[in-house]
């Protein structure tokens, strides 16, 4: 990155002096994600496949595009009455504005989720109020041109879905909503972007994100199984697409591809095998993950229907989740209305200690961290957080778990169960009111790497904030997006943070029965202490 | 100082002034003083109700609270029952908070850089300008029953006498429009002074607020200043809630100007975003319980998708998975 | 879906009722305006204080003025524009006359809603 940081935090968060409807976006290079490939849509058959890029002034939209979106706004507004409540009753009062982690990192005001909100609802004004069609421009109303859909394009990339702003506004409105009609309707025209896209066809045919087959997901499998056994000297040995075991347990592919994602599903296995627990993975369903949750309800609905779909076939009896953000908001608010019932399932008993999962009874889908939370407080894991206690840890709320789930205390009872140094960032950034990473909602791309880090500035700044104070050097999230991306936000803004999945940390603290001394943790690096490495800290 | 903020205040004088002159001058009474009032009131009800109606012919198809608590979870994990509600009851004290409290609102924090550094402040006086503007305004409304009800009922007066409580001045000061105005010359002024709040506001922002200000300032003036013949105010107004509506004679224009504002205010309600009155009750992130994973949702148009199932991908990589040891449903 | 058209449709119904209560709560009566009453005594002397309109806007101030005169100065004697003198005094002067409190005084008072506290130490002497 060019800028330096202390360049980056001086933002200038004035507006123009011209209205914002006569400013245009910025699409130079660095300010926009790159447009799907024609193949990806074609696959997928969405509409208007074709080369194009944002930096053109041609976006070759249909020759219909101003209907196509008229038709597509009305249809949406008829199907969801968040979208009409929440064209109708914003006042403006201003209470989101500084609440968007991109407002904040940017200071362009059309990263207020208000003003967000408002580049929608000046085109609902202009065709479906009568005040807007008579006072135009002076009643907020204006005609849908080719600028608003490339500003469209710009800002509805530049939200995360994260939710934050729906926790402060008097009214509930939900920006990730309108961001998701937007985005539907930007697809409508065949504009959508590359990192998304092209998961969703890959997720489509192969199960996951980056098109691991069958076979070679087995193969990066049964490796993590090769380094627990070199750290461990426990062979674990995992079963995949089996049929008659009793749990289903899908996580996001991240876990398996991408460091240190990589180390929490060691730390799913180790904890599998601790527990002696008889589950399955799945290659077909091998993706918790779910950008169809970025692109259209209808795409997330296709998407998340393997879960079920695999269940019933391999016949488990219920469904465990590995740690992942985007995917618990699927999981939880979407799953069961779009693929549900789940009848041919079981209500989540834990097999080890008999605790019934009654907040999961429909669903048949429970966390990670519930389920060990839940064997932590019934005493059954042997656990040695000393093993940790190089670590000073503190724990980034992801957004979805807190804001769409709720998920704020049984990961941080276990972080304090594994390890020994747990710091709280401050009030303001965490739980309810976590900052997004920067790069959620398909935003994880390289090519708009500054906007990312200046989306990340209030969660960096917050962990900046233990680690001067406490010396805070591991960030533990639940979240894979949160694993891929806070490393470089980390080296960035706060250098000498690390990132970590819970899991990992529960990997590192576990004592697997039969296994030798520790000498390594999940990472393959030197435990302080160990081997005769005496000197106390 | 913009467009937006000039032409509302425009609006709200010209408003002001057809009232007057209506009356003063083309003797417009019975336009102003019946007429218009009748419609307004028509309008406003008619109005909300269809608004209303027509959100609520759009389905809700998923259940999307935001949680802003610990979830429901295992039994030792102590759940925020009013922030993240699962039972009906725990939605319905939500709501309450929402709608009586501004439970929201009174989260607001005020982000700044500091040093090089972020910081968030609490800032509570939207919260506190927002609540004034709103308990005074009820109150204001609920002591104009006075007018509307005869015999005038005890509680009423009970509110009369709370809102008067410093007795002074005469006619003793009611705290109530007092605080309206300021509430609400507050609101102004927050968009007016603040940038970025500045930058977001449309003229249809700031016309409620410059309306209200003329209601609140024609009544104080009425109250505190000019003499106006209550009796005859009142003969007006039950003449209008009885149905047996005619103007007396000695009501001051002064009243028309401010009858008029107020049926302004009651005939444009349905059609702004003063209807968020009503659409807090039905915005979805806050009216239902996070209740996902115990109680199926259903979406009344939930589509059937053809998705990729298992026997395709088993198609597209059955050699391979044989090759590799894994199951497989249909051998090659 | 949970059917929540019966609620909104209880909501709107609730509305209506509010808005509309003063309507039904009068329930169509008509509820004429007091028309003021001059007792015999008043009628007789044919002039008060202040010329009639004057006097009905004013009333409260002038009371509030003399309360203040008497009560802070110890002068008691009001001369009108006609030079004519009154003794500054509720129950001896303005009841004198206006013999008749519950027509003349109270029956406005009580449809304004109006809670004026004179009562609160004078006395109306015909009530002694």
């Amino acid at each position: 990155m060019d800028i330096k940081p202390e360049e980056m935090i001086n933002i200038d968060n004035k507006p123009p002096q011209k209205s914002w409807m006569d400013v245009r976006p910025d699409l130079s290079k660095g300010r926009y994600c790159y447009p799907s490939q024609p193949k990806a849509l074609e696959y997928l058959g969405m509409p208007n496949p074709r080369e194009w890029s944002p930096a053109d002034d041609d976006w070759k939209l249909p020759p219909n595009w101003q209907e196509i979106i008229h038709e597509g706004f009305k249809e949406r507004l008829g199907k969801y009455r968040s979208l009409k409540v929440f064209m109708d009753t914003c006042v403006r009062c201003g209470a989101c504005a500084d609440k968007c982690h991109f407002f904040i990192g940017t200071g362009d005001p059309k990263n207020m989720p208000v003003l967000r909100a408002e580049l929608l609802r000046s085109v609902y004004r202009n065709d479906f109020t009568t005040a807007g069609k008579i006072l135009g421009k002076l009643a907020g109303a204006r005609k849908l041109t080719k600028d608003v859909i490339k500003e469209w394009f710009s800002y509805f990339y530049q939200c995360t879905e994260c939710r934050r702003c729906s926790v402060f506004c008097p009214y509930g409105i939900d920006t990730a909503e309108i961001t998701m009609m937007a985005r539907e309707l930007l697809h409508l025209l065949g504009i959508s972007i590359h990192w998304i896209m092209d998961p969703v066809s890959n997720c489509t045919r192969t199960g996951n994100h980056l098109g691991i087959q069958p076979q070679n997901f087995k193969e990066i499998i049964e490796f993590f199984c090769e380094d627990i056994e070199e750290i461990t000297g426990v062979a674990i040995e995992p079963s995949f697409n089996r049929k008659g075991a009793e749990i289903l347990f899908i996580t996001p592919s991240g876990d398996a591809f991408a460091d240190p994602g990589t180390y929490s599903f060691m730390g799913y296995l180790m904890l599998f095998e601790a527990i002696g627990l008889d589950y399955t993975l799945s290659t077909y369903a091998s993706e918790g993950g779910n950008f169809g949750l970025f692109t259209s309800s209808d795409m997330m609905k296709k998407l998340n229907a393997k879960m079920y779909h695999e269940a019933r076939r391999l016949g488990v009896k219920f469904i465990i989740g590995g740690e992942c953000g985007h995917m618990w908001r699927v999981l939880h608010q979407y799953m069961d209305t779009m693929n549900g019932p789940a009848d041919f399932l079981e209500v989540p008993k834990s097999p080890i200690t008999g605790t019934v999962f009654e907040n999961a009874k429909s669903t048949k889908m429970i966390h990670i961290a519930e389920f060990t939370a839940d064997l932590i407080k019934h005493n059954k894991l042997k656990l040695d957080p000393s093993r940790n206690d190089h670590l000073k840890v503190t724990f980034h709320d992801s957004c979805n778990p807190s804001r769409a789930m709720g998920l704020l205390d049984e990961p941080r009872y276990v972080l304090q169960n594994v390890c020994n140094y747990f710091y709280e960032m401050p009030p303001n950034t965490i739980r309810e009111n976590t900052f997004c990473c920067g790069s959620g909602s398909g935003l994880n791309t390289e090519e708009i790497m500054e906007l990312r880090l200046r989306g990340g500035l209030p969660r960096a700044n917050a962990v900046k904030h233990v680690h001067e104070k406490y010396g805070v050097n591991m960030l533990a999230c639940v979240c894979a997006i949160d694993r891929a991306v806070l490393p470089p936000l980390m080296d960035y803004w706060v250098p000498g943070v690390g990132v970590t999945g819970l899991h990992e940390l529960v990997g590192n603290a576990l004592i697997l029965d039969g296994e030798g001394e520790r000498t390594m943790n999940l990472r393959m690096e030197d435990l302080p202490g160990a081997e005769g490495d005496d000197d106390d800290e | 100082m913009n467009v937006h903020y000039i032409s509302a205040l425009l609006a709200v004088v010209v408003l002001g002034f057809l009232a007057y002159l209506g009356t003063e001058v083309l003797g417009l009474q019975s336009l102003f003083g019946i007429f218009i009032p009748y419609l307004a009131v028509c309008v406003f009800i008619v109005g909300a109700i269809m608004k209303v109606m027509n959100w609520a012919k759009s389905p809700v198809p998923f259940r999307i609270p935001t949680t802003c608590g610990q979830g429901k979870s295992l039994d030792w994990i102590a759940q925020n029952k009013i922030d993240n509600p699962s039972s009906t009851v725990g939605v319905v004290v939500r709501m309450f908070f929402e709608v009586l409290l501004f439970r929201s609102l009174f989260r607001n924090t005020k982000a700044g850089i500091k040093e090089g550094k972020i910081t968030y402040e609490w800032e509570i006086f939207l919260w506190v300008g927002a609540l004034a503007f709103h308990y005074s305004f009820l109150t204001v409304l609920v002591r104009h029953m006075r007018f509307f009800l005869e015999p005038v009922p005890y509680c009423i007066k009970i509110v009369e006498t709370l809102d008067g409580f410093f007795q002074v001045g005469l006619p003793g000061v009611l705290l109530s429009g007092v605080v309206l105005l300021a509430a609400v010359l507050f609101l102004l002024a927050r968009r007016v002074v603040m940038p970025q709040i500045s930058y977001i506001s449309l003229m249809a922002d700031y016309f409620p607020l410059f309306l209200i200000i003329g209601i609140a300032g024609t009544g104080l003036y009425m109250r505190y200043f000019a003499r106006v013949d209550v009796v005859a105010i009142k003969e007006l107004t039950m003449g209008l809630v009885t149905f047996k509506a005619s103007v007396p004679a000695g009501v001051n224009s002064i009243v028309f100007v401010h009858l008029f504002f107020v049926s302004v205010l009651f005939a444009y309600f349905p059609f702004s975003k003063l209807m968020h009155a009503g659409g807090i009750f039905l915005s979805p992130t806050r009216n239902m319980a996070s209740n996902n994973r115990m109680v199926r949702h259903v979406n009344p148009w939930n589509p059937e998708l053809k998705f990729h199932t298992y026997a395709a991908y088993e198609d597209d990589f059955r050699e391979k998975m044989i090759e590799a040891g894994l199951p497989v449903d249909k051998e090659a | 879906m949970t059917n929540d058209k019966p609620k909104i449709i209880a909501g709107l119904v609730i509305f209506v009722i509010l808005v509309t209560c003063p309507m039904w709560i009068n329930m169509g009566k008509n509820k004429p305006a007091p028309k003021l009453e001059m007792a015999a005594e008043a009628q007789a002397k044919g002039y008060c204080v202040l010329p009639k309109a004057d006097m009905k806007e004013k009333h409260m101030q002038i009371l509030d003025g003399w309360r203040n005169s008497v009560v802070r100065s110890g002068q008691r004697v009001y001369v009108n524009d006609q030079g004519k003198r009154f003794d500054m005094s509720l129950s001896n002067t303005c009841l004198e006359c206006h013999t008749n409190k519950a027509e003349f005084c109270d029956k406005c008072h009580v449809y304004a809603s109006v809670n004026p506290y004179c009562w609160d130490c004078h006395v109306n002497p015909k009530e002694k």
